[in-house]
């Protein structure tokens, strides 16, 4: 009997090592285990044999039947992996394909500058206030110390909408509200939009300006010019960055400068003008009804456009309100 | 103010050369904007005469001469000028020359005759010239001297772009004086001013009825000059570099002392006055004509010079044509007078006039330079013409005079707003130099504005002075000193910022368009919003303020979809503008557009356009950032920009706070766009509140979810469904979803079904199924009733 189950098990063998698929091997399985099985039928012959034969006999086959099952078990987790491979390598994707999505949009270049100029300054403790477009003469003229006579109003190009109410040419009309809402010590910079009637390759009739205003006790212009020399610094990221002050004239301060600055980014020994600043003028504080002994006032004034031009490489001003989307999606 | 340097130098003559001179300029707050050459380089052009013209032998047009260039012989050039004559002198190159633009002159053959240089005219040489063929020199040219030397060609024209506090700049002597103070070098008036012999009686009379706006006023008559004197060369030139045309003698020599002292003055044909000469306010509609022959109606706030005929010039504006000189004029009167800039200022532009004369007065003209500059005027004039000169009208309102400023300036307070400590006696200097009189006082120092410096008032003044000579550059490093107090932030508010971000999440890109549009872009988009206009707009599709954002965004539709930009999404933020009454009313908005194609081009999804529902996505999503979520609905509505079927107001209770929807297809064509476009626009405050969030239980019990579809009729709003299905539960609806509308077979064709998928739990217990399907009853039975549903 041994040498017969000897010779059944290497047929089994065999015969599975040649399966190619898992009905195939059920089939072997009906063939050698089922009911018609050899080691069935051999099983029947069992009572014929001696009780001293029996039970060695009945371990050999079920020993043979438990072999035949190992061997059908392993084929099958074989074939079942080969078939997992087979399903799994034709799910497989190019993931060199462009993934499905909505492409991100981006800010405007002149919000970018903004965003930018706004978070260097809230770091210092500046915050950020808004006021009209449409404005009236006090706040865009008379409070600033410009009274209608002022030869400067003839360089504002204002548009007017009537005699006593303009487009802001400036957004320095904000000071003046925070200053009459509010009471010292005030830190705040006021971005948006002004106006001014003049268009040409170096002029919009639209264009964006940051006011800047500290009032505290004891303020000084030495500090200001450290704080925009700061700023400079930092938003064009050159600590080498030179600033040069130059005595200029706005009504609303006294001293009053303009800030040109050179950096290799632009050539060397080229300066280039950035902003306009000074120390808020006494009369202005008085308008407002701060005084001017005891509080001092620093301002600045910025052009955003100017800034985003130097920053980007803008070569042409027009180009920011032309909006031709090929131009503002550089600025993702 | 521009001006030649070398004028300039004749004053103050520092060891400077041209740039550093402009720089220095630039830094005491005089900012130099131009500096520009008299003449490019060019060298070996000679003046010479002509001493004979032959015709070419050859060539018709070509002329032969002989030349005198100051050698031992004539030189012989061809030269193709018309106007050559014999006697004339005119820039000659000689051979070896280098003209303007490396032009080498060699000898040379024209047509076989030999010629050893070449006569210029003078645009050969790099200046102007106003007529063709060689330029013309004066007859007392000295032949052989080299032109630039002759033409004084070795100068700059510098160009100081003033601010308007710097009135005392506006000439050559202050000019000198700033050159002088901040370079140390000598400050010299080049010319003696001489007191002019005068004899008899002025016989024009003269009357200050304004003494106020006319505090000082000097005249005299000057007769019996030569009137075919010329302006001199030098002074034509030094006009010509200050940008001034010479015109005639008297008009020269008072725009030179104008462009010398900065004292404007005219000069009126005496022989043309009718009786009194008088300084006072105009009759309201008295008419003019001014010398550049404008007729002017004038009003009673106009300062004039009038006489007994009326109104005869703006006073320090500009002169009338009635009483101008001309070449016949043989008896002048110089007028001389220091108008107050209250009286002057807005005047010039209010007739749309704007001369050198008004700019110097509204900004201020020192009170005390008449005297000196009617000296000069009259001193140049009899120079070159002669003539007799009578006494002077001297006409002073003393108490009307400007009073120079006292301004006590404090050591503490100068330290104070520089941050800075100067050296008391480097400020006492700058004052002194600055022309002011200074005394020591114990606070510091008590200071007399000089008469010219009209700028220096107060305190803050005399500091800006101070530091500006100091150099701002030199002031020390001084950190602005950080806040210590934390400032609030208070949660529920809505940073702009993070709005555009969710914009620009969605794939919208952010534009800035003009506050201003075109007015026909409002009539067509929004006829019921009265908007605001400009007076002075800069173009006539300028003009009109915004009311929504609506015209902007789709101009920049346009715009790109020109240029093959087909898939749009674009936002923006800013303010409208809109009229309630007399009342300007400025609004934020946030407002966005959507055309072309859902995705960009891409493989893996069949191209859709965008729909109304693709927008809805995304205002959604922006409402959902604020406290408004889930506190808005929105309604079918009606607008004249929007598609009468596909627009929605978006709602807040019964407040609108903005719209949303499909352009109407009509303004396609009036606005150049194509396709399907999709606009919103939503209040800005609305959105920039935010909910602060507030947690609740979650429950431990199992959620079940029935669906139901319901047979409504096609127009009715899926929302009254929702509602009324949310209506009638016992707080155990959690949420109810559509998943899906249906029209088609199996439906009646005026109606829809509607399915719909509701989520239903309980907080504190498993719900059992009895309850669940008696929940279900009662909301289907209350849908039927309320909506003449059906369910499906």
């Amino acid at each position: 009997m041994q040498s017969t189950l000897q010779d059944l098990l290497e047929q089994v063998k065999v015969k599975i090592s040649t399966v190619q698929d898992l009905p195939a091997l059920e089939q072997l399985r009906v063939e050698f285990l089922g009911k018609k099985a050899q080691v069935t039928q051999l099983m029947k012959t069992l009572g014929q044999l001696s009780a001293e034969e029996r039970p060695v006999a009945g371990q050999l086959i079920n020993d043979a039947k438990q072999a035949i099952q190992q061997f059908l078990t392993e084929k099958k987790s074989h074939l079942e992996a080969a078939k997992l491979a087979e399903k799994l390598a034709q799910e497989s994707v190019d993931v060199t394909l462009p993934g499905r999505r909505v492409d991100l949009g981006g800010l405007h270049p002149v919000t970018r500058t903004l965003r930018r100029i706004e978070t260097l300054f809230a770091r210092a403790g500046f915050e950020v206030a808004t006021g009209p477009e449409i404005e009236d003469d006090w706040h865009n003229f008379g409070a600033l110390n410009i009274p209608e006579t002022h030869p400067a109003r003839a360089m504002h190009d204002t548009f007017y909408v009537d005699e006593s109410t303009v487009l802001r040419t400036h957004t320095s009309g904000v000071q003046i509200r925070i200053m009459e809402n509010n009471k010292p010590p005030i830190r705040i910079i006021a971005p948006g939009r002004v106006y001014r009637c003049d268009s040409d390759q170096t002029h919009t009739p639209m264009f964006h300006q940051v006011e800047g205003l500290i009032v505290e006790k004891n303020a000084n212009f030495a500090q200001l010019m450290n704080l925009l020399t700061d700023f400079l610094r930092h938003f064009f990221e050159d600590e080498h960055l030179k600033t040069r002050f130059r005595p200029s004239y706005f009504p609303f301060t006294e001293p009053s400068a303009e800030v040109d600055i050179a950096t290799d980014l632009f050539g060397e020994g080229r300066w280039v003008e950035v902003l306009g600043c000074g120390m808020v003028h006494p009369n202005v504080l008085q308008n407002v009804g701060i005084d001017p002994e005891e509080y001092t006032g620093l301002a600045f004034g910025l052009g955003v456009e100017r800034l985003a031009m130097l920053r980007y490489g803008v070569k042409d001003l027009r180009q920011f309100f032309e909006n031709d989307l090929r131009f503002l999606k550089q600025f993702k | 103010m521009k001006v030649s340097e070398q004028w300039l130098r004749t004053w103050v003559n520092p060891d400077w050369d041209t740039v550093m001179l402009s720089e220095a300029l630039s830094l005491a707050g005089l900012e130099v904007d131009d500096v520009e050459l008299v003449a490019p380089a060019f060298s070996g052009v000679v003046v010479a005469q002509v001493v004979q013209v032959e015709k070419h032998p050859d060539a018709e047009k070509l002329n032969v001469t002989q030349v005198d260039v100051g050698a031992d012989a004539p030189l012989q050039i061809v030269c193709g000028a018309p106007n050559v004559v014999v006697g004339m002198k005119v820039p000659c190159a000689l051979v070896g020359a280098k003209l303007p633009g490396d032009f080498k002159i060699k000898k040379a053959k024209l047509r076989g005759v030999a010629s050893s240089g070449m006569l210029c005219s003078g645009t050969e040489i790099g200046l102007e010239q106003d007529y063709d063929g060689l330029m013309v020199l004066a007859e007392d040219a000295p032949i052989g001297v080299a032109i630039r030397d002759y033409l004084q060609l070795d100068d700059v024209m510098i160009d100081v772009d003033l601010t308007p506090n710097r009135a005392d700049c506006l000439s050559v002597e202050g000019l000198a004086r700033e050159v002088a103070l901040v370079s140390g070098a000598a400050f010299k008036q080049p010319f003696e001013l001489k007191s002019v012999s005068t004899q008899g009686v002025c016989p024009q009379a003269v009357e200050v009825v304004d003494s106020q706006a006319c505090p000082k006023y000097l005249g005299c008559v000057v007769e019996g000059y030569d009137k075919t004197a010329q302006t001199p060369d030098w002074m034509v030139r030094r006009l010509a570099r200050s940008g001034v045309r010479a015109i005639s003698l008297t008009v020269d020599i008072t725009n030179y002392v104008l462009l010398e002292l900065g004292q404007p003055m005219h000069a009126f044909d005496a022989d043309k006055l009718v009786g009194t000469l008088q300084v006072r306010h105009a009759k309201e509609n008295e008419s003019l004509v001014t010398l550049d022959e404008k007729a002017l109606k004038l009003n009673a706030q106009t300062l004039v010079i009038a006489d007994d005929s009326g109104a005869i010039a703006l006073a320090g504006v500009m002169g009338g044509l009635s009483t101008s000189v001309s070449d016949d004029t043989s008896r002048l009167f110089f007028e001389c007078a220091h108008f107050s800039p209250l009286a002057i200022v807005g005047k010039a532009r209010q007739y749309g006039l704007h001369t050198d004369s008004s700019h110097r007065f509204e900004r201020g003209v020192d009170p005390l330079l008449p005297e000196r500059a009617l000296s000069r005027a009259l001193q140049l004039f009899t120079e070159i013409a002669g003539g007799q000169i009578s006494d002077w009208v001297q006409v002073v309102n003393d108490d009307a005079m400007p009073e120079a400023a006292e301004i006590l300036l404090r050591r503490q307070r100068l330290h104070q707003l520089l941050g800075a400590s100067i050296e008391e006696g480097f400020v006492r200097d700058v004052l002194s130099r600055l022309g002011c009189q200074v005394s020591d006082v114990a606070e510091g120092w008590q200071v007399q504005a000089p008469s010219y410096r009209f700028d220096m008032q107060i305190e803050v003044d005399l500091i800006e002075e101070v530091a500006r000579i100091y150099g701002y550059n030199n002031l020390p490093d001084s950190q602005v000193g950080m806040p210590l107090s934390l400032k609030a932030l208070p949660e529920s508010e809505q940073d702009t910022h993070m709005l555009r971000q969710a914009m620009l999440q969605r794939g919208y890109q952010e534009v800035i368009t003009y506050s201003f549009v075109e007015e026909a872009a409002l009539q067509k988009l929004s006829p019921e919003i009265p908007y605001v206009l400009l007076k002075n707009p800069i173009s006539e599709d300028m003009k009109a303020m915004r009311t929504s954002l609506f015209p902007g965004l789709l101009q920049t539709l346009g715009y790109n979809q020109k240029r093959q930009q087909n898939r749009v999404r674009i936002f923006e933020t800013g303010l409208t503008f809109s009229l309630e009454g007399e009342q300007i009313q400025q609004t934020a908005v946030i407002g966005g557009l959507i055309a072309g194609d859902v995705y960009p081009a891409g493989w893996a999804d069949a191209a859709r356009k965008v729909d109304f529902y693709d927008l809805k996505g995304d205002v959604e999503n922006l409402l959902a950032m604020s406290h408004l979520h889930g506190r808005v609905h929105f309604e079918a509505s009606q607008s004249p920009e929007f598609h009468p079927g596909q627009c929605a107001a978006i709602m807040l209770g019964d407040q609108p706070i903005g719209i949303m929807g499909q352009l109407h297809p009509q303004w396609q064509k009036p606005f150049g766009v194509n396709g399907g476009v999709f606009m919103f626009q939503i209040f800005m405050d609305s959105l920039l509140t935010m909910q602060v969030p507030k947690v609740t239980g979650i429950s431990k019990f199992p959620e079940v979810q029935r669906d139901l579809a319901f047979v409504v009729e096609r127009s009715m709003p899926v929302k009254s469904l929702v509602d009324c299905i949310r209506h009638h539960e016992g707080g155990l609806l959690q949420d109810v979803q559509v998943f899906d509308i249906y029209q088609g077979q199996g439906v009646l064709e005026t109606h829809k079904s509607v399915a719909l998928s509701l989520r239903i739990q309980h907080h504190d217990r498993t719900l059992l199924d009895d309850e669940v399907d008696s929940l279900i009853d009662a909301i289907v039975q209350n849908v039927k009733q309320t909506l003449n549903a059906q369910l499906r």
